[in-house]
């Protein structure tokens, strides 16, 4: 019988009738055209394309609505709808498309414009996941965050300047710690990459010749190509074996490999690229009259470069370096593999210290119970940390769109 | 005036200075550019010089006999009853062969047999146990076969163990170097290409010589295609309707800058997405390439729409308006018109979305993907669905071998690396290749 289990499953029905609207339309067009075409307003294959979408997309919607439905009512407990119901409803959405485009399907009816109004809706559900997207971060963090502010003070975790969680209770789960490791690897990340980048970018787009250009560039784009595994790979046996040899040690600073100067330098060499590209943009983008001008009162190509071209570039700059600090900030594999996972509150930058990702990553791999404060801490993490991306993103995006009115 | 040399031709002390300032600025712009070049060659240098050994391996080809009483008492060669052998009793086989061997080498030791068979890796006796499943035939008699060496004694043959490290490590001994070097000396201890590397599935802590990326590059590829099928034709669609058909207006705005804002999301956020919309809301499983695939697809697709936009923006308007002229709606003149001749243009920015995501490791920790799997995943299975089964990912395989302790997955992983970088390296190729050939200048 396994025959009449695929002809009666859903989405052979679906298609089939999508396919038999498609033929019966095209035929119906053809019969009321009789042999003078010119009586259709649309070409009978419009007449077919409208009634195979007529079926598709209403039942395909009807079944993702219809299934949204049954699951959030299976996570209360009800079952609100059967699956032999939903197998009823979405094919009788798609027999009545089917009917309804067949009718349809006269001479005078503008069948182009009609399956050219489905086809936008295709396009205008595409666009709508995008924000779907959002509202499912938003949604996810937000909802499993209040499971944890429920069982945790909200004050103890903005305040508290202690990380200890222990998955048999009473946990201190406090942000500062972790907080203060993100900021201090994304500082000396940026201490790093924003002179270099920005030295590179202005070589670049200033001085260097076609020839150092097509060298240099592609060579930098490399850097920004590699995934973040490879630098923290690059972090976890080279850099930091190297670092605690022959600073820590003997300076007496520390003997872990795993440092915030490790996990710094290392996240600092894959944001050079993201500097430098965004600074050159902007750095090509002040007008040439400007430099002109410096260069005709008798300034060097250098003096031009500190007093005319960065402060007219200033806030395009400020506004890359937010955008790199926002990646700084989320940067999850480089801290993972190089930081450390000691929450700590050090000025020595060749501690080990944690981040708010190597936490994240941490509390919610392996198994773990999904209603313990210490599993669910990692979405008030997540927020925390999409909160500040966001902020530190919009506010670039502000400056840079300030600036470009400037000179546009 | 105040006394100063007039010559054109010698510098005042100002000038000099300026001259020098302008030196110093140039010095310093191409220090920055040498230190990006440092840092790249050192990054992939380490990564190679220390990876680059995983794609060879030490064998020891041995004869061993496999005598009826220890293997199938029964007699029946019945393959049912012959599996009650476990490994255990495959191992003291391998360790008599590898000790006849040595007799016949003239290779003597103060070593017990036991510390000997150590030579050996523990993946061998199921190897040994698989072939002689396989063809029954052969019990009664004896069999050649190359068996894969114990992980430092690899090591050693690649010079990342020497004899002084080996003094301190308890899982070997500078005798037990030893013996293999003579081994070698005798041709039976061999180093050869390590075609396992790509095709065996990962293995447990300790042997790290036997573990492989089969199971991770088949998740790779699994989930590439997820990503490729469902981030092409939305991140397209969406393209698509945001430049030609977006009226503008407050809500076509939102979805740009939400759309702006999504790119720059830290890629672990999208696996909190996965693991509460995904796993936990949807009841989809843990580790599955599609769940994977779904997070990177959302992950991705805004690169794919910003370069999809910025390939539709780069047809020139002439195209429509010609194609318009003729009596072509504007939904005709899109799709017969414009996007085929921006298509050159999405389909790179594609394989720079799918790069990037094949590169991608933080959210498939946060959903499960770091699991340890041994089977190779199917695409389709009855009861699970499509693209359903346990697997990990390239990336993914690469930090697990970072955190076991044997120091050999430290070559595994850097090999990963490698391997992970020629796909990149390959994608990116064809990405410049297909630039090259296609792009059209308006």
């Amino acid at each position: 019988m396994w025959i009449l289990d695929a002809i009666f499953s859903l989405p052979v029905l679906v298609v089939g009738l999508a396919i038999l609207g498609y033929v019966a339309a095209t035929a119906r067009a053809h019969a009321t055209a009789g042999s003078n075409f010119g009586t259709l307003a649309a070409q009978p294959r419009a007449h077919g394309t409208n009634a195979f979408f007529s079926v598709l997309i209403p039942a395909v919607g009807s079944f993702a609505a219809l299934s949204l439905v049954r699951s959030i009512g299976l996570r209360q407990g009800v079952e609100t709808l059967s699956v032999r119901s939903i197998f009823w409803l979405v094919l009788s959405v798609a027999a009545i498309g089917c009917i309804d485009a067949i009718l349809r399907s006269s001479a005078g009816f503008r069948a182009r414009v009609a399956s050219e109004a489905w086809i936008k809706s295709l396009l205008i559900a595409a666009s709508a996941i995008a924000i779907l997207t959002t509202i499912g971060i938003l949604w996810s963090m937000l909802f499993e965050a209040t499971q944890f502010f429920r069982q945790y003070d909200w004050r103890d975790f903005l305040f508290s300047t202690d990380w200890a969680p222990n998955f048999r209770g009473n946990s201190a789960l406090g942000i500062l710690p972790l907080l203060w490791g993100t900021l201090y690897v994304s500082f000396i990340a940026l201490a790093f990459a924003v002179p270099v980048g920005l030295f590179a970018a202005i070589y670049l787009s200033e001085y260097a010749g076609q020839r150092m250009r097509s060298v240099a560039k592609p060579m930098i784009e490399i850097l920004a190509g590699i995934p973040t595994i490879v630098y923290g790979l690059f972090a976890l046996i080279t850099v930091g074996p190297l670092l605690r040899d022959h600073f820590a040690q003997p300076l007496g600073l520390g003997d872990s490999a795993s440092s915030v100067m490790t996990a710094g330098l290392v996240m600092g060499i894959m944001l050079i690229p993201f500097v430098s590209s965004l600074s050159d943009d902007i750095i090509n983008s002040v007008p040439q009259a400007m430099r002109d001008g410096s260069l005709a009162l008798g300034a060097t190509r250098s003096e031009t470069i500190r007093n005319v071209v960065i402060p007219a570039a200033l806030p395009g700059i400020v506004g890359a370096i937010l955008l790199a600090a926002g990646r700084a900030i989320g940067e999850t594999m480089i801290v993972v593999l190089g930081a450390g996972a000691a929450a700590r509150l050090s000025l020595n930058p060749f501690e080990a210290m944690t981040t708010i990702t190597v936490k994240i990553v941490s509390q919610l791999t392996g198994d773990t119970e999904f209603a313990s404060p210490e599993t669910l801490v990692a979405f008030a993490l997540g927020l925390t940390l999409f909160v500040l991306t966001l902020g530190l993103n919009v506010l670039a995006l502000v400056i840079v769109r300030k600036y470009r009115e400037h000179y546009e | 005036m105040t006394a100063r040399s007039h010559s054109l031709l010698v510098q005042d002390a100002r000038t000099r200075r300026r001259n020098a300032a302008e030196a110093r600025f140039r010095v310093y712009g191409l220090g920055a550019i040498s230190v990006a070049a440092l840092a790249l060659v050192v990054l992939l240098s380490s990564v190679v010089s220390s990876g680059i050994g995983a794609f060879r391996q030490t064998y020891i080809t041995l004869e061993i006999s496999l005598p009826e009483a220890k293997l199938d008492k029964s007699g029946t060669r019945d393959p049912e009853v012959m599996a009650k052998v476990t490994t255990f009793g495959y191992a003291p086989l391998l360790q008599d062969a590898l000790l006849r061997t040595m007799e016949q080498s003239g290779i003597t030791t103060s070593l017990s047999a036991a510390d000997v068979g150590k030579i050996i890796s523990k993946e061998a006796a199921a190897t040994l146990r698989d072939h002689v499943l396989a063809n029954p035939d052969l019990i009664g008699g004896s069999v050649t076969l190359d068996v894969l060496a114990e992980g430092r004694i690899d090591g050693y043959f690649k010079g990342r163990v020497t004899l002084e490290s080996a003094a301190l490590d308890a899982n070997t001994s500078p005798e037990a170097l030893r013996i293999a070097q003579g081994l070698a000396d005798a041709g039976v201890i061999e180093t050869r290409l390590n075609r396992r590397f790509l095709t065996a599935p990962d293995a447990s802590d300790q042997r790290p010589e036997a573990a492989g990326l089969g199971v991770a590059i088949l998740g790779s590829l699994y989930m590439m295609l997820v990503v490729l099928v469902l981030a092409l034709p939305i991140g397209v669609a969406t393209s698509i309707y945001l430049e030609e058909f977006a009226p503008r207006n407050r809500l076509s705005d939102l979805v740009e800058v939400n759309i702006s804002n999504l790119a720059a999301v830290p890629s672990i956020v999208f696996g909190i997405l996965g693991l509460a919309i995904f796993i936990n809301f949807a009841g989809l499983r843990q580790s599955s390439p599609l769940v994977g695939g779904l997070v990177l697809t959302l992950m991705t697709l805004p690169t794919i729409i910003i370069s999809s936009r910025a390939a539709l923006k780069s047809v020139p308007p002439l195209i429509r308006d010609a194609a318009l002229a003729v009596g072509a709606s504007r939904m005709q003149a899109v799709f017969h018109h414009v996007l085929p001749l921006a298509a050159p243009g999405i389909l790179t920015g594609t394989i720079i979305g799918l790069a990037q995501a094949l590169g991608e490791t933080a959210p498939l920790l946060l959903i499960g993907m770091v699991a340890f799997v041994r089977d190779y995943p199917a695409a389709y299975t009855d009861e699970a669905g499509l693209f359903a089964e346990a697997a990990t990912a390239l990336p993914v395989q690469v930090f697990n071998w970072t955190q076991r302790a044997d120091p050999g997955f430290v070559e595994r992983a850097s090999g990963a690396i490698i391997t992970l970088l020629v796909f990149l390296l390959a994608m990116n190729a064809a990405a410049i290749l297909l630039r090259r050939r296609f792009e059209r200048r308006w």
